[in-house]
This record gives structure tokens, sequence and C-alpha cells, in this order.
């Protein structure tokens, strides 16, 4: 019987063992270090603000792996060696394998700056990151201030996690406004809004430049850039992610910031596959990045590795582009791209409306000559996926999404709608004179 | 506004506490005139009784229902030993021991609580109204900006199964064993609530008027806690209102104000077979002997049953009755809100769930085919089994002690909907239409899921809702009662609740929306 070794029991690494054994009977064993159960990583952060235990964000019950033989074993992967497909764990125990499936996702950037291993000073990703944060912010008078460095979405779920237990927050962040990187200026700017009325000292284009120790190794304040000091007790790192490869040095499997992998996920060795946020694609798919560090695509990665493991070769073609996220209250979902002001092309076109007092607001960005949508953000409105991925296929044109934007709403009954309100700004905006249509269910189940 | 929430807990705790300690003090005094007063309302021949009576209880002073209760037992009790034995089942009295001491209990009261009705109503109900609000108004300023706000639910000793839980847990089934098993206690509550009684229906309270009232005063307050908390979420503001009307209207000032106007007690929204004893033969008897308005109500119960209930199932999901009617739903979405993160969701809950919930409106139906026979055809026994031990078993089991003691004592422990999820008939019934038949299913939003658990975690019906968001499938399941939560705190908008064609509702997938559609095609359509 072939034996699958997955080094990884992330959503990811899980996801592939699923399917494998959903499509064979190949022995499948999964390694991780982190935690005896596959757990969703996104969680973690309720577990500290009370809202979960840690036993619900494991996905399956403990029983569920000895039912479907799905061998897990606790051990760190110290060695891969591909000539003899061994795997050595750290306390010399050996893992022989016939194919192998790298899932062993990402590990908090740090840039090398000063006290940066401190104690006290901490990222957010792991099920240990969480033990530690409660050890080291347990509330706030053991934590009199934390600071966040970096402005991404693990930073600002910092911020909500520790602005739970009151404890104070300073947040820096390097861009001129928050996560103006990816969101276009309104949405951004309306986030920087939201931040504030959280009470987080936001502080925007400001680097770390060292961290200060006390005498007992513990970090007590920050420096910045701009010569501020700032007391603390807690330094969060969430400048980003990095694939977690160190252990593949010297294995012969070629890596760059990533395992590098094609669109089989298959590294340069034969029987060697790397999948998730620490997979490194040779040519980025589409305007996606090469190494995408998100949920679903990790999964989907598994979905498609699965099916070639077990005969069916298939790519990883991921389809249109989407994503979501949570910034403290304010939901965002995003389908299609929409570029920033600096990194949109010149034929991109943004409409934005934005509720005049709620925080709500939507980008939508077309081809200025086609009309054709692009991609669209929400922030405070439900979308439905289904419908957005069927426009962006069908490559529909601004004038047919406005028209129909009641059958892609997906907020919940008795919501306030804002079509009306968000189709006539547009109509002042461009000159046109569109009116929505009711929403229809037919056209929504129009192709199932 | 921390400080005011400290002085509503306290304030609520004096009320609360001033509540508890009611049922052991009081002065009963029962004169020769009243104790003739009781014999003739209750139509009693048996001078055993009397007799009993005359030498322990009448012209005594008794201080607290303690020291009177078990001298009225037991001189029933003995009566009907004595009667039995000689056979003489005419002055057998059928009053149980508990509702006799209840009946000459309150009518034997007296002292500074019977005197002061008011004021002891401000001293019970009035501070725990009073402290009860002023511990949760706050909120609206203290749970900052609109939104969810589950922060520290786990964290918190009453919302965690700390010690408060369990203390919550202890009154609940006191205060439920006390209602169903020993009225007597409840007399001096019963005075609280008097005055109210006597405006609505013209008749002194009774104990399960103090439950009623008690229970619409409950749910008014968790109301606005609900209010407070979920004032973001239009869904909640509306289905809050829709419960809390229809259980003050409907289960309390109609039936109330019908008694006034001589017609029977009725809640037109409780439908049988929650409402177990619809079709017992004294209902049956009492509703044939009232006229027009006890033919409508017969016909109507009928109905609701057998047509507005599937009908409604059927275009808007079993949750339009259970979390926008239904009073123990009404109770579980107020009261019981705090708790509904205690619901289990393995996979052996719900085969428990499964196997109890049907057994149960096994039993109900079956004991009602029994009833309905015996009513028709006169005859006590079905198949040798006696008619009124069947349904003296169900009111006890079911009716009492599943509805009542587990279904709301036990929230603080194992969540909510402990009755609904388990026990209930008529949800076991709505749910085989809602499974089978309806277009209600709450809808996963494409390959949003992320697997975090909060839908799951605080689904108050154990329903493992994650299970179904993380593979794109919609969740169509018997027992969801649509309460909206998990849609409300699902972080990334994955969940609808909606009501759409039957065709493409149930739909099983192995890959998500959001891969190469080939693959899907090739995955979910093999």
């Amino acid at each position: 019987m072939e034996h699958i070794v997955i080094i990884g029991n992330g959503i990811s690494g899980i996801t592939a063992a699923r399917h494998i054994r959903k499509l064979s009977d190949k022995k499948i064993t999964i390694i991780s270090p982190e935690s005896n159960y596959f757990f969703s990583r996104t969680a973690l952060m309720y577990v500290y603000m009370g809202h979960m235990k840690f036993e619900h964000t494991q996905p399956y019950e403990n029983w569920f792996w000895k039912k479907n033989r799905l061998d897990l074993v606790h051990g760190y992967v110290a060695k891969v060696d591909t000539a003899n497909k061994r795997l050595l764990l750290k306390g010399s125990e050996e893992i022989g394998y016939d194919k192998l499936i790298i899932a062993t996702g990402s590990k908090s950037n740090k840039f090398g700056w000063p006290g940066q291993d401190l104690k006290g000073v901490q990222g957010l990703y792991s099920k240990q990151d969480l033990e530690l944060l409660e050890a080291n912010a347990p509330n706030r008078e053991v934590c009199k201030r934390a600071v966040i460095v970096g402005g991404g979405l693990i930073g600002i779920e910092l911020a909500e996690m520790l602005g739970s237990r009151d404890i104070p927050v300073t947040f820096l962040v390097r861009e001129k406004s928050f996560w103006d990187g990816v969101l276009p200026k309104g949405e951004s700017q309306m986030i920087n809004e939201h931040i504030l009325e959280h009470h987080i000292d936001l502080k925007l284009d400001t680097n770390l430049k060292e961290i200060v120790s006390d005498e007992n190794g513990w970090a007590k304040a920050v420096i910045t850039d701009k010569g501020e000091t700032i007391p603390c007790n807690v330094v969060g790192l969430t400048a980003g992610v990095t694939p977690n490869i160190d252990f593949l040095e010297g294995s012969g499997i070629e890596v760059g910031k990533g395992v590098k992998v094609n669109n089989f996920l298959e590294t340069n060795i034969t029987d060697v596959y790397a999948i998730g946020d620490c997979a490194e694609q040779h040519e980025a798919i589409g305007n996606r990045r090469p190494i995408e560090a998100v949920w679903y695509t990790g999964r989907m990665m598994g979905e498609a590795l699965a099916q070639t493991i077990c005969g069916r070769k298939r790519a990883y073609k991921p389809g249109h582009w989407f994503n979501s996220a949570k910034f403290l209250d304010i939901e965002y979902q995003t389908y299609g791209w929409v570029f920033t002001d600096r990194s949109k092309k010149d034929h991109e076109l943004h409409f934005h409306w934005r509720h005049p007092s709620e925080k709500i607001c939507v980008t939508i960005a077309f081809h200025k000559d086609t009309k054709q949508l692009l991609g669209i953000n929400t922030f405070g409105i439900r979308m439905r996926h289904e419908i957005l991925d069927r426009w962006l296929t069908e490559e529909r044109t601004m004038d047919y999404v406005l028209e129909y934007l009641k059958d892609a709403n997906f907020d919940p009954e008795f919501y306030a709608k804002y079509e009306k309100a968000i189709i006539s700004h547009y109509n002042t905006q461009f000159g046109t004179n569109i009116t929505p249509k009711k929403k229809s269910w037919k056209r929504i189940f129009s192709n199932v | 506004m921390q400080i005011i929430k400290k002085i509503g807990l306290f304030t609520f705790l004096i009320g609360l506490i001033i509540f508890t300690i009611l049922p052991f003090v009081g002065e009963f005094e029962v004169s020769s005139t009243t104790f003739d007063k009781v014999l003739r309302e209750k139509g009693i021949s048996s001078e055993i009784f009397v007799q009993e009576m005359e030498r322990n209880v009448v012209g005594k002073e008794f201080s607290g229902m303690l020291s009177l209760s078990p001298k009225i037992s037991n001189a029933l009790e003995t009566a009907n030993t004595q009667h039995r034995k000689n056979k003489e089942y005419k002055k057998v009295i059928y009053t149980g021991p508990h509702d006799m001491a209840a009946a000459v209990g309150k009518v034997g009261g007296s002292g500074f609580v019977v005197d002061n009705k008011g004021l002891m109503w401000f001293l019970t109900f009035g501070l725990g109204i009073l402290g009860a609000l002023l511990f949760i108004v706050p909120d609206v300023v203290l749970l900052g900006l609109k939104g969810i706000k589950n922060n520290g639910i786990y964290h918190e000793n009453a919302t965690n199964r700390g010690w408060i839980a369990w203390m919550v847990f202890v009154f609940l089934v006191s205060f439920y064993l006390v209602l169903y098993f020993r009225s007597e206690y409840a007399v001096n509550w019963t005075y609280l609530v008097d005055p109210i009684s006597e405006f609505l229906s013209g008749n002194p309270a009774g104990h399960w008027f103090v439950y009623g009232f008690m229970y619409c005063t409950v749910m008014s307050v968790m109301a606005v806690r609900m209010y407070i908390k979920y004032r973001h979420n239009m869904y909640q503001m509306v289905r809050t209102t829709s419960v809390l009307f229809f259980q003050i209207v409907f289960a309390f000032l109609i039936p109330e104000i019908m008694v006034r106007l001589q017609m029977p007690y009725y809640d037109f929204k409780n439908a049988f077979p929650l409402d177990y004893d619809f079709f017992f033969q004294w209902n049956l008897k009492s509703l044939l002997n009232s006229g027009g308005i006890g033919l409508f109500i017969l016909v109507w119960g009928i109905v609701l049953t057998l047509v507005i209930v599937p009908v409604m199932v059927y275009f808007f999901g079993k949750r339009w009755y259970c979390s926008w009617v239904c009073g123990c739903g009404g109770l579980a979405e107020t009261l019981g809100d705090p708790y509904r993160q205690h619901s289990s969701k393995s996979l052996f809950s719900w085969k428990v769930e499964r196997w109890l919930v049907h057994s149960v409106l096994v039993f109900a139906v079956g004991m009602t085919l029994m009833t309905l026979y015996s009513f028709f055809t006169e005859s006590s026994t079905v198949l040798g089994l006696k008619t009124q031990s069947v349904q003296s078993a169900y009111s006890l089991l079911i009716g009492a002690f599943f509805a009542g003691v587990i279904g709301t004592g036990f929230y603080p422990i194992f969540g909510n909907r402990v009755w609904c999820r388990f026990g209930c008939p008529l949800a076991a019934y709505l749910g085989f239409v809602q499974r089978f038949k309806s277009r209600f299913r709450i809808t996963t939003n494409g390959g949003q899921c992320i697997s975090c658990g909060n839908c799951s975690t605080y689904c108050e019906q154990g329903i493992d809702v994650r299970a179904y968001a993380q593979k794109g499938e919609n969740i169509i399941r018997s027992s969801c009662v649509g309460c909206g939560i998990c849609s409300a705190v699902c972080p990334r908008g994955v969940l609808k609740l909606e009501n759409g064609p039957l065709k493409g509702r149930i739909n099983p997938t192995e890959i998500l929306l959001g891969n190469d559609v080939d693959l899907m095609e090739l995955v979910n359509k093999k």
C-alpha cells in the first residue's frame, strides 16, 4: 500500500488527506509538532477573546482521525532525505514515505529589528503563539500597553484581541493609510477611522526602529523611526508571514521564498509536493501572488493535489480571486480584482459609494472602455459569491451588474438595502440611467 | 457605568432573595367559614378529612407553609386511605395533597404579605425588573460600537458553567419543582400578582398565573438585553419583537381575558402536540360545552396542527413557529441566549437527539390516539393499558420534567434549547416538514468559509453548522429553528437564512466554489 506522508496538519494538509482518503485506500500519515488535532488557525483570536474554547476551533471530533485511518504523528521533521524517501524526526525517529506532501505553512516575519527576540515580543500565527499571548498579556495589569508592528490583517486582529481585554494598544503602520497596499483610498480611510473609533492608538507612516529591553530581558519599550519611545510590555510583530521551510535545507528540494512548485504542485523532486502557504508557484497564476497565504487557497491546493495523487492528474487552477476579512466590527469581502490607486492599470476605473453615516462602502472596479466588471470590494455588505463569480466569468458590464445588483446581496433578512442609493450615485456620477431589477431566484439558480 | 451595573445587580439580588424567602414565611389561619368555602368549591364529602382538618388545622395559627402543609396532606391521605379501605370511592378526594394545601393556604393566608400586595410586588418583581434593567441598559455604552459582542463569554463564570451557572441551575430546577409538585409553597407568590390577575380575569391568582406573569416579565427584560446586544442585526430585532408579542398577547393576555368573558382558557398559538392535553377528555368536554367559541377553538386547534403549521413551515421553515411565535422558544431566545453556546455539537448528541425527540412524538401521538379512542368508545382502557395512566405518565415525565424542570432548569449547563431539541414533539413534527418539504435553508456562501467555528459554537440546537459551511453545502436540518445567530456571528458573511425554490436547496458538494470549474464538475458530478 502506498504511503502518503503529509508534513503539517493545517487546512491544506488536512484537506489533501481527507480527499486522498475519499478517493483511495492509501496509508496516510500526518506529522505536526503544533497540535494533536487539526484546528482552524483563523479562529485562534476568538479563543483569546473568550468567544470560543480551543476545542471549538477543531472542525472534526477526535474520533474522526482513527475512523478514517489518518495516522497522526506529533513530531517535528528535522530533515528530509529525498534520496532514500525518509524523514528524520527530532528525537531521531524515522518515517519512510512513498509520496511526500509539504504543507508546513508560514511563520511570522522578523526583519532583523534590534530586540526582536526579547521576551514579550511575539507574532500571532500558531497555537503556541496564542498560548504565549495568554501568558504575556492576560490582562491590563500585567500588560499595561502593547505595541503592534505591521498593519495587515493579523495586526488588526491582534489589536482587536488585546482590546477585548481592555489592554491599551499602539498600532504602528508603515503605510500612510491602513492596508493601502491592498485597499483603495476611500476604504482604507474608512478603516483608519474605525480603528480610531475603537480607541486604538493608530500611528500611520511609522516604522519600528528598536525594541528596548529591561534588565531581565523583557521588552519594556519600542522606539519608532520618528524618535518616539513608547513604553509597553508586549510587542506584537505582525508584518506578514513567510513560508516555514527551514527544515528543507540540504534536501535537494528547490526553494525560493517558498517551496518551488509547478501548476501540478510538484516540486523538482519526484513524489514530493508542496501545498498551501509554503508553496511558491514558478509563475504566478493570473494576478495572484506566487505565494498565497490565504485559507481557501490552501484548501483548494489540497483538493487539487489529492486528485493528482490518486491518479487523476489535475493542475491547481484557482478561479476568480475572492477573499474576505473582518476589521474589528466591519466585514469585508472582495471578488475579482480591485487594485489600489497606486497599483491599478490605466484602464481600471473605480466607482466608490460610501454610506453617509454608517461604516458601509462599496468599490467596483471596471474597464473604462468596455465597462466590464473587474472586481468589487464591499464593506458592511455581504455579497453572494456564486453570482459575482458568474458575472466575472461572463464578463458582465457595469450596467448589467448594477441592474441586477439585488441578486448579489447576501445580507441577512430585514437588513437595510443600499442598491438604490448605490445605483443613483452611479447614475449621477456617470450620467447613466440604470434602474435596479427585483431580486430573482430564477436568475440566482439559473445554472443549477 | 460599571457602578450602575453593580447597583443593578445588587438590587436584582435583593429582589431575588425576598422572592426566594417568601415560600417559607407568612401566617396562615383557616377559619371555619373559609374552610367551608373550600369544601364546597372542591365538592368534598369526606367526613374524615373534615374531622382531621378541624382537629389539626381549622382555627389554628400557622407560621409558614412548612408547618401547615404536612397537616393538610396528612388529613387528606388519612381520609383517602380510610375511604379506599372501606370502598367508599365517592368520598375519595381527587385533588392532590399539595394542590389542597395550596387551596387552603391561599384562602387562609394573612399578615404582611397579604396586606401589602403592592409593596411586596415591588420588593420582588419590582426590584428584580429594576435591578436587571440597571444591569443591562449600560451595555448600550459598554458594548461599544455596533457588532457582535461575544467577548469574554468563555471567561465569565456565569456563562462558562462556573459556580454562578450552577447556582442558576439549582434555582431554576427548584423553582420548577415547586411549581409542578409543591404548589402550596407558591401561595405567597400568588398574593403578589393577585391585583393583576383580578384586573385581567377577575379571579385571584393561582401559581400558574404567577408563572405566566413571571414568564412575560423575564422575557421582556431579557428582550431588552437582546435588543442591545444585537442592535446591528435587524433580523434579531424583528424576531425578538415577534416572539415577545406572541408570548404577552397570545399566551398571557388573551387567555386571561377569555376567562373574564366566560370563555375557555386557550392559547391560540399553542399547537398540538406541544399542547399535549388538547384532546384530553376534560378539555374536549369543556370546549364542547362552551358553545360557539369552544367549537371554534376545537376546529382552530385541529386546523392549526394539520394545515397552518405545516404550510407555514413549507414557506418559511420551522423558524416561523420555533423562534418567532412559540413560548418555549421565546424564553430560550431571551433568558436562554447567554447560554446558547452550551448545546453539545457531538455526533453522539445528534444521535441521542433523533432517538429522543422522535420517541416523544410517538409517545404523544400514541397517547392521543388512546385518548380519542377512549373518548369515542367511552372505554377507559386500550389494549389493556389504562388511558389515564398513560396520560398521567406523559404529563409527569414529558410535561413537567422534560419541558419544565430539565427544559429550562438545565439552560446554564446544557444550553437553552434542551427541550426544543431533545423533547418537543411539535418540533419533531415540524422537523420532518422542514427536512423534506420546505423552501427554507441556510445558504452557504461559496468558498468564503474559514472553518473558524463561531457558527457551530453559538448554534443553540447543537448543529455543527461549520461541517456544512466548510464544504459549501447548504444547511438543511430538521432541528434548525432559524434563530439566525450562526449568520450573525459569522465573521466572513458565509451564512444566510432564506426561503427559496426547492430545486438546488440540498446541494452536496465535494469541491467548493472558487476552484477551477473543471475540477468542481469532475468531483461534484462523478
